[in-house]
């Protein structure tokens, strides 16, 4: 039978189409969980995405802040304003609901940055280690190794320690968010590395990688355009996974204040506010940004479920 | 089996001497020690006697040393932010986060044994149904959340249990300890309960996983062919059976249990060496930053290091490889 190129153009509405009706595709539909936890993930995704459009307030901007308005319970109108806040509002009049919007949008961005960091290290070193083998490979997984006797909350935390003391101090707020992410990024490679090297050893071995070696293809060649495509699905589950990982990692550090400036609050800085709170009775402070928090980490983890099933050949 | 234990020693050691590079460097490059010592009068004399005065001019490997062998000693020089000596400041703490990890720890394996045994043989039943699903959004619960939650419900509303601190404590020798008090116990509960729910979860499922799979196996069919009691069957001959992977991810997960404490004693301001730590990121007080990473990396170590030698006396099979390799 003679192979079509998949390259060609006539080739390509043909592999969305094939996609669609995928096996894939087909898992997807019939599972209950994944649809409800994936249409969640979107709909949060996007409005941190659109939060500037979506938020009736922009809480970043003093002009907009009436104190006057502080404490005002969700859905009721302040007394002395006369406003009404959907979910009420903070000690500074802050609108929660809009607090939310951005603060999601901050752990979201730090959260994707980190595992795409995170991907890219592992992914590459695993490569590396997998293909050339040799003290490389030692070197690459001993450190993995020494680094997974720690848990990676931990090493996130050293890493921000050494990087804030490493910054001026009037940088320090603007870099935060960068540290983060290069914390959190730094302690969550292990993972990839690891499940990247082991497939990498097996499809070394395969005749298409031999036939790639045999034409003179090179070695970063090799790595990049034939193996790599090979190892991508149990990629995207870890990816998945150490998201979600990522996300709560975010906002634990920013919660117990090495994370996200007051100035940039994500999640985790909105619920160390809120929890000030909880003995005065103001308890939507601290309520809304936490059933975020938590539906956003859920839905994530339920989808990196269902995604490490649906991928795993053994269970098909 | 001693070419294998010599082997995880050097390895150990191997991981103590890298943490301690780490260590090190943060002394040596973060932020600069001169800098922190002198005020802003100084001469360049003073800085040149300094740095020869703490040997800051000799070659990095001859200063690593040095910082090894004083480590070792428990000297980690003072605290920037409180001008005392750091290791007394972590002795003085140390009570408390090992009175709440100890704590934590029982609590997590009594809890996850008992509700994984039973999650198993149960398994069709709707109370196990139950703990499964509250388990799956507890391991997506972020620690400091469930504090928060637990503190809202018994110490807002019903005003059972404090929300933070110690309550009363009472010095043995040096040990400052809350269990003799009765506001210490009281203090004590939240945040152990905190600290035990992830790994009890982990425990529970870990448990449950194995019983199921030991419970399929041919010998458990014949036993109950041969009449044993349902009782024996899942205490005695399956519940064995399932202990060696149990103790390792304990083990393992008493590790997470004293990192995580930082998270717990943040929430419920419990005065232990985690709260230091975090305090000591804050204000960027690299001598306790340093500190603290030494002694929780010795504790890793040598946890991994007994685990591993556990399982030659957990598993007899291990054992005779290792002889059988050996001679």
């Amino acid at each position: 039978m003679a192979e079509t190129p998949i390259d060609t153009p006539t080739a390509r509405p043909s592999r969305l189409r094939a996609f669609w009706a995928s096996d894939f595709m087909y898992a997807f539909c019939h599972a209950p969980v994944a649809m409800v936890s994936f249409a969640v993930v979107v709909i949060l995704v996007l409005s941190a995405l659109l939060a500037p459009l979506i938020a009736p307030y922009d809480p970043f901007n003093p002009a907009s802040l009436n104190l006057m308005n502080g404490f005002t319970p969700p859905g009721e109108a302040n007394a002395f304003t006369g406003d009404t806040f959907f979910l009420g509002t903070d000690d500074q009049g802050r609108d929660i609901f809009s607090t939310i919007l951005y603060g999601m949008r901050i752990s979201l961005f730090v959260g994707f940055a980190a595992v795409g960091l995170a991907m890219a290290l592992g992914v590459l070193l695993g490569l590396v280690a997998g293909y050339l083998g040799g003290w490389i490979e030692t070197l690459i997984m001993r450190i993995a190794d020494i680094q997974l006797t720690f848990p990676s909350i931990l090493v996130a935390m050293l890493i921000f320690g050494i990087a804030k003391g490493v910054t001026p101090a009037e940088y320090r707020d603007q870099m935060a968010i960068w540290v983060l992410i290069l914390a959190i990024g730094l302690s969550e490679w292990v993972q990839f590395a690891r499940v990247v090297r082991g497939t990498t050893m097996v499809e070394k071995n395969k005749e298409y990688v031999q036939a790639a070696r045999l034409i003179g293809r090179r070695p970063g060649a090799i790595m990049l355009r034939h193996i790599l495509p090979n190892v991508l699905s149990p990629v995207l589950v870890i990816a998945t996974i150490t998201l979600a990982l990522a996300i709560i990692a975010e906002a634990t550090l920013s919660f117990l204040g090495v994370g996200a400036p007051p100035t940039k609050p994500s999640l985790g800085t909105l619920i160390r506010i809120g929890q000030e709170f909880i003995f005065s009775g103001e308890w939507w402070i601290l309520l809304f940004p936490a059933l975020t928090l938590l539906a956003l980490a859920l839905s994530i983890n339920l989808l990196g479920d269902w995604l490490r099933d649906a991928l795993n050949p053994r269970l098909r | 089996m001693v070419s294998f234990i010599l082997r995880r020693i050097f390895q150990s050691v191997l991981v103590l001497l890298v943490v301690g590079l780490v260590a090190f460097a943060m002394f040596r490059f973060v932020g600069d020690p001169i800098d922190n010592m002198l005020g802003q009068e100084r001469t360049m004399e003073d800085i040149e006697r300094l740095r020869a005065d703490l040997g800051l001019d000799q070659p990095f490997v001859v200063q690593y040393w040095k910082f090894l062998e004083q480590a070792a000693q428990g000297n980690f020089g003072l605290s920037y932010r409180q001008g005392r000596p750091v290791a007394d400041i972590l002795l003085e703490r140390l009570p408390a986060t090992l009175e709440l990890a100890l704590v934590s720890g029982i609590l997590a394996l009594i809890g996850g044994i008992t509700l994984g045994i039973f999650t198993a043989i149960r398994r069709r039943g709707f109370a196990a149904n139950m703990i499964m699903t509250v388990s799956l959004i507890g391991v997506s619960l972020p620690t400091f959340l469930i504090g928060i939650v637990l503190i809202y419900i018994f110490s807002v509303e019903l005003g059972w249990l404090p929300s933070f601190g110690r309550g009363e404590v009472v010095e043995l020798g040096g040990w400052s300890t809350g269990f003799l008090t009765e506001s210490g116990r009281k203090a004590l509960i939240l945040p152990a309960i905190t600290l035990g729910l992830y790994q009890m979860t982990l425990i529970m499922r870990l448990v449950r996983t194995e019983m199921l799979e030991v419970l399929r196996m041919d010998y458990i069919r014949f036993a109950r062919a041969r009449g044993i009691r349902e009782r024996a069957i899942n205490f005695r001959h399956a519940l064995k059976n399932t202990l060696v992977p149990v103790i390792t991810i304990t083990g393992l997960q008493l590790g997470s249990i004293i990192a995580f404490a930082i998270i717990t004693e943040t929430v419920f301001q419990w005065p232990g060496v985690g709260l230091l730590f975090i305090n000591a990121i804050q204000f960027v007080d690299i001598p306790v930053m340093a500190a603290y990473l030494m002694m929780i990396s010795v504790m890793f170590v040598g946890i991994n290091l007994i685990v591993d030698l556990l399982y030659f006396a957990v598993d007899p099979r291990l054992r005779d490889e290792g002889r059988g390799g050996a001679s």
